[in-house]
């Protein structure tokens, strides 16, 4: 089928949240070089930050093809209320709990998005997604055995872990904030749609969760932080990018 | 990246330190190093030799991990992604060669856990260099070029070095080495070639850089006997000052090549020794940055100490009841 207005705008939203999401997960991730609990874990962050921002370049690759800006410029020259990521992916690092369980919602939530995309009808999206999907598939592997491990690890281990849970379950919620193309990308078979990304995110993460022992919030009952996808963040946001454009808007025209 | 070891030269202690070592143990093990052999983990060695070890390949493992830190601040500030995809993989492998590197020093019985804590505890050193700080985007770009230079000519002598564990360590830190090496020329050739507020920081950066960088290769030695013996069991492979001729010889046309100036007037090449000539650095500064009076000492322990503190839930709850420790192979 032909594309109209409607469905490019709205692969362009999708294209851009994704994008945001996994530039400022790796910028986050990469926080924690030079002081994981131990070293492997330094290493692993890394090496998983390593994929997110290399992932985020290829998407903004694929929207600088649809006519926005190049990569430098889209990603180091927007202010926060220009950025579609979820609230989720913002936070600081916080202790290696809250980053633990950030990763293991956000990568499932990464990985069934990649598995959904890799039948999109719009094709460099679908190549992009089952490259993808070879990826995240050891990210996942990663918060899965140390979900499980740091569950069973005594009593201060898994009540870390436990509010940890409790306190980021809205938070992941807010990765499903629909857009304004959903029945348009839908209809058009590009996405399978943000209410269906959730169900089946609910599927894997709910019961892995309670097979380590945890327990998990109830959706019905917890408050979603939507707004990220639409420029409305935490105050967290404006001073990671005023960081992270700190070299290059000494001269965004300057060869770097 | 890591200088030459601080090795402590005691001439008098040589002949005690020789006394209760079995004289026939001893000359085989001489013999074996003279004939290019390697010394693997479950060998005999004379106690001095493990000794000196321990505290070289520690001493290295802890420059690995202090010196991702001046490096890492600039990751989150990278301008642009190529930059910064590169820098994270460069921090990472600085990292990952801390790892190999408390591996091959626990094949000679010390903790990865009692190393840790001699490091926070400020019992054992790293390389001065990394007690001063990286002001700038330019800084990390000379760390990355001019340390990481400095680094491969003391670890490629190393590697010839007669203690196989830390000698395969050090093949595979190398090979990775040359690729930062490159990295930061790029990123320093980038910088002054470009426009006159980039070129400013990297002269600039350069100025900040050049004592430190004389520093690295340590003081010149002093002969004893001691450094004899150790030369002799190839564990010091080279003299401090020879391995700075090397990078000198190897890296000041390369800078003055981009039209950077460094801060010495004489510095130049003698044609007829050729030897470098330069004006000392001033040695009493590094023996107080050695001695905790950096400009960061204080900051990069107490950095390394809140990581290790905060880490330490997280490994008490991966340890097993039932998992004895075991000392890696290599």
């Amino acid at each position: 089928m032909e594309f109209t207005e409607k469905h490019v705008e709205g692969l362009k939203e999708l294209l851009y949240k994704m994008a945001d999401d996994l530039l400022i997960i790796g910028h986050r991730n990469s926080e924690w070089t030079g002081l994981g609990p131990m070293l492997e874990e330094d290493i692993a962050f890394s090496s998983m930050a390593q994929d997110k921002i290399g992932q985020s370049l290829a998407l903004f690759e694929l929207l600088h093809e649809l006519g926005e800006s190049d990569p430098d410029t889209v990603a180091f020259t927007r202010n926060d209320n220009q950025f579609h990521c979820s609230q989720l992916v913002e936070l600081p690092i916080g202790e290696y709990d809250f980053s633990m369980v950030r990763h293991f919602f956000f990568d499932h939530a990464e990985a069934i998005r990649f598995e959904m995309l890799a039948d999109s009808v719009f094709e460099p999206l679908a190549m992009v997604a089952r490259k993808f999907k070879g990826e995240i598939k050891y990210h996942t592997m990663h918060a899965d055995i140390f979900m499980q491990k740091l569950a069973a690890g005594g009593e201060e281990s898994f009540s870390r872990m436990q509010n940890a849970i409790n306190e980021t379950f809205g938070l992941a919620l807010g990765m499903f904030e629909p857009g304004k193309f959903e029945a348009e990308l839908i209809e058009a078979g590009i996405f399978g749609g943000e209410a269906e990304l959730q169900q089946r995110w609910l599927d894997k993460v709910v019961p892995l969760l309670e097979s380590f022992g945890y327990v998990v919030p109830k959706v019905e009952s917890t408050e979603p932080a939507f707004g990220g996808r639409h420029g409305v963040h935490t105050p967290h946001l404006q001073p990671l990018l005023d960081e992270m454009t700190e070299v290059f808007s000494i001269d965004p025209g300057a060869d770097w | 990246m890591y200088g030459n070891a601080y090795i402590e030269n005691d001439g008098n202690k040589v002949n005690s330190i020789l006394a209760d070592e079995d004289p026939i143990k001893l000359a085989e093990f001489e013999a074996r190093i003279a004939a290019g052999d390697k010394i693997e983990p479950k060998d005999w060695m004379p106690k001095e030799y493990r000794k000196q070890l321990v505290r070289m390949i520690e001493q290295h493992a802890h420059s690995e991990i202090i010196g991702s830190l001046p490096e890492g601040t600039w990751i989150t500030r990278a301008p642009g992604f190529r930059r910064k995809l590169a820098l994270m993989a460069k921090v990472q492998d600085e990292v990952g060669h801390a790892q190999l590197l408390y591996s091959a020093a626990e094949t000679l019985g010390k903790s990865r856990e009692d190393m840790t804590n001699d490091l926070i505890n400020g019992k054992s050193k790293y390389s001065n260099v990394f007690n001063y700080p990286a002001p700038t985007w330019a800084d990390s770009a000379v760390i990355a070029w001019l340390i990481d230079a400095g680094a491969i000519v003391n670890q490629l002598a190393n590697s010839k070095g007669s203690y196989g564990p830390y000698c395969r360590a050090l093949d595979r830190i190398c090979a990775e080495e040359s690729f930062h090496l490159k990295y930061g020329h790029d990123n320093v050739v980038f910088l002054a070639t470009g426009t006159p507020v980039q070129r400013a920081m990297v002269q600039e950066a350069l100025n900040r850089w050049w004592e430190p960088i004389m520093h690295f290769f340590g003081p010149p030695d002093k002969a004893s006997q001691h450094s004899e013996i150790l030369m002799r069991w190839k564990v010091k492979m080279g003299s401090n000052d020879s391995m700075r001729q090397t990078f000198l010889n190897m890296y000041v046309p390369k800078i003055w090549d981009l039209g950077l100036t460094l801060p010495d007037p004489n510095l130049r090449k003698n044609e007829e020794t050729g030897q470098w000539e330069y004006t000392e650095p001033n040695w009493e500064t590094f023996k107080q940055v050695i001695n905790g009076n950096g400009p960061c000492n204080k900051e990069r322990l107490a950095v390394r100490r809140m990581a290790e503190e905060n880490g330490r839930w997280v490994r008490k709850a991966l340890m097993s009841k039932t998992d004895q420790y075991v000392t890696p192979l290599a």
